[in-house]
């Protein structure tokens, strides 16, 4: 049994074991020029001089703290006033039409704009990453609020609990699932906002560093970027659904 | 222990000029099909939806009293256990409010005894079953120490076999307990053996109240006819009345029933179907007719049968025996055999 599970918990490596034999086989067959199209292990050799020479931890850094600071201010904000819309009938009514308007707007259209008013520096990246952070949380937060049954409530309540502790021991902790939801969303939108951003307007990070390669025709670094981005997309929506199961025992 | 009392208790969704009485310790019983207000009453008592009229607690007013100080032990229909509270801190979550911690500690100790949910303290609600979530939902009522305990249904989310154990246990609980409890459900054959009192609701009235067996012998509306599955209800006309007896007509059949002059007026009549008699031979008796036997169904314990005299069709039921020794057929012409005092005026 204990072979067989372990022998299904392996059995995703093989799909990649096969891309990556095509890619290194289809490039040293040199149907296309080196330059355009690297092979498997010259981008893992670029990779590792990257990575010893310190340009990559630079870049990989510079994206990491502009995603870990916009993306925990977004969602602190987040989920406060997404707490406040569900609790008080009054804010939820008054706010909801306008985030309604401009929850559909794209993080990076807020750029040009954002731009002329602040300028290009370390805000920039920040303030994008907390746009696109801030209003899904808010909104799988109050949605998540929303949807609890109010038997619950009454339940609480003719158990001798007052709503108000009532709202916080029950109606936020049932939110959770919901608020995580929008927690796994807004941490791969922020690594997509945040490299789009920087190919267009910061010159230190991920993002740029591809646009750099780009100019000076270096695939074998774009590719070990896309690679970088995608395990630190992943790795990040693991995290979450790990806190999650963590946290969310009881589902 | 306390009494309940609703004086014109009405609201905007059903309820009309509830007026009930409850007392103390006794176990109510609320009939009614679904929509007819059973939970809305069970909310109007814990508060939890807005109501006109008064309602009293051994006789003090609760009206301006918010649910969380009614001190009230609701059990809704689907039980609503906190999904992310383990069973144990489900039933000590109302403690936690108004309880010193070492006190909720041997209460729920208690409670989790009594309950039989001990080795299941650590679940989730998710990882019970239907019987085992309702002991947790009335542990949970019962551990504020409530003055009334409201149960919605507490039997529908049950399977037979489990409703059946859980409603002699539920009994015997309350009983001990000697808690003033309102049981409200749609069905009768919940109510029988069950409670102390029923009380008819229907659309919001609350029309008629008392044992069972006065409620079946003699219904007061056609609402509660209805609900409670009576047959042999029949409109009629007064054609004479002499001392203590009068004789009623409809389609063509006459029927001498006793009459202590107390119902202002003769409308309807009710027959039970067991107080219908068989014969081959006619019997010397009032109300004796001669009728055609056009159907017959066994049921486990009775014989189901439809009698035709004139164009008026009864419902007869017979003991199974009785109607096996009497080797009965489809089409055979019987005398029937109605006594003057199983005809009721309603």
């Amino acid at each position: 049994m204990s072979s067989k599970k372990s022998i299904d918990r392996l059995s995703w490596l093989t799909p990649l074991i096969l891309l990556l034999s095509s890619w290194e086989l289809i490039a040293r067959l040199n149907i296309f020029p080196e330059y355009l199209f690297p092979s498997f292990t010259k981008t893992l050799l670029s990779g590792y001089i990257l990575a010893r020479d310190g340009i990559l931890l630079i870049n990989l850094l510079a994206s990491f703290t502009r995603v870990i600071v916009g993306f925990l201010i977004g969602t602190f904000m987040g989920i406060s006033l997404g707490i406040l819309m569900g609790y008080k009938e009054s804010v939820y009514k008054a706010l909801h039409p306008i985030f309604s308007l401009l929850m559909p707007i794209p993080a990076l259209g807020w750029l040009p704009l954002l731009i002329l008013w602040i300028g290009v520096n370390e805000a920039l990246p920040v303030l994008l990453v907390f746009i696109c952070s801030f209003f899904p949380v808010l909104y799988n937060t109050v949605s998540g609020i929303r949807s609890i049954d109010r038997g619950y409530l009454d339940m609480a309540r003719s158990l001798g609990v007052s709503s108000r502790k009532a709202f916080f021991d029950i109606v936020i902790p049932l939110a959770l699932p919901s608020v995580f939801t929008g927690l796994r969303l807004e941490a791969g939108m922020a690594w997509r906002t945040i490299v789009a951003a920087e190919m267009i307007a910061i010159p230190v990070g991920i993002g740029a560093l591809m646009i750099t390669s780009q100019y000076l025709i270096r695939v074998d670094v774009i590719m070990v970027c896309l690679g970088v981005l995608a395990l630190m997309t992943l790795s990040s929506e693991k995290l979450l659904i790990w806190l999650e199961n963590k946290i969310v025992k009881w589902r | 222990m306390t009494e309940i009392q609703l004086k014109d208790v009405s609201n905007k969704y059903i309820l009309k000029k509830i007026n009930l009485t409850i007392s103390s310790k006794e176990l109510f019983i609320v009939l009614g099909p679904s929509g007819a207000g059973k939970t809305t009453l069970l909310k109007t008592i814990a508060g939890l939806v807005s109501y006109e009229g008064s309602i009293f607690f051994d006789g003090e007013p609760i009206d301006h009293l918010p649910p969380e100080e009614r001190k009230v032990g609701y059990v809704p229909q689907d039980f609503t256990l906190f999904p992310h509270m383990t069973v144990e801190q489900n039933i000590a979550y109302g403690l936690r409010v108004c309880k010193a911690s070492s006190r909720i500690h041997s209460r729920v100790e208690e409670l989790l005894d009594i309950f039989g949910l001990r080795s299941l303290r650590n679940r989730y609600p998710k990882d019970l079953s239907g019987g085992e979530r309702q002991r947790v939902a009335i542990a949970r009522a019962l551990a504020i120490q409530p003055r009334v305990l409201l149960l919605d249904e507490p039997l529908s989310n049950l399977d037979p076999a489990t409703s059946k154990y859980v409603k002699r246990w539920l009994q015997s609980v309350i009983k001990e307990l000697g808690i003033t409890t309102l049981w409200v459900t749609h069905d009768i054959s919940e109510v029988e053996e069950l409670g102390d009192r029923v009380g008819i609701l229907y659309n919001g009235i609350l029309e008629q109240v008392g044992k069972l067996k006065e409620i079946l012998s003699s219904p007061k509306t056609d609402n509660v006819i209805n609900l409670l599955g009576l047959q042999n209800v029949f409109e009629c006309e007064v054609v004479k009345v002499d001392g203590g007896f009068i004789e009623v007509e409809f389609q063509g059949v006459r029927l001498l029933t006793l009459y202590d002059g107390e119902e202002a007026e003769v409308r309807k009549i009710l027959i039970r179907p067991q107080d219908i008699v068989i014969s081959r031979e006619p019997v010397k008796m009032f109300n004796v007719f001669e009728g055609v036997l056009e159907e017959i169904s066994e049921k486990i314990s009775y014989a189901h049968l439809k009698l035709r005299i004139n164009d008026v069709v009864f419902i007869s039921e017979l003991p199974l025996e009785v109607y096996r020794l009497m080797n009965l057929r489809v089409g055979e012409k019987v005398f029937i055999t109605i006594r003057p005092r199983a005809v009721r005026i309603i």
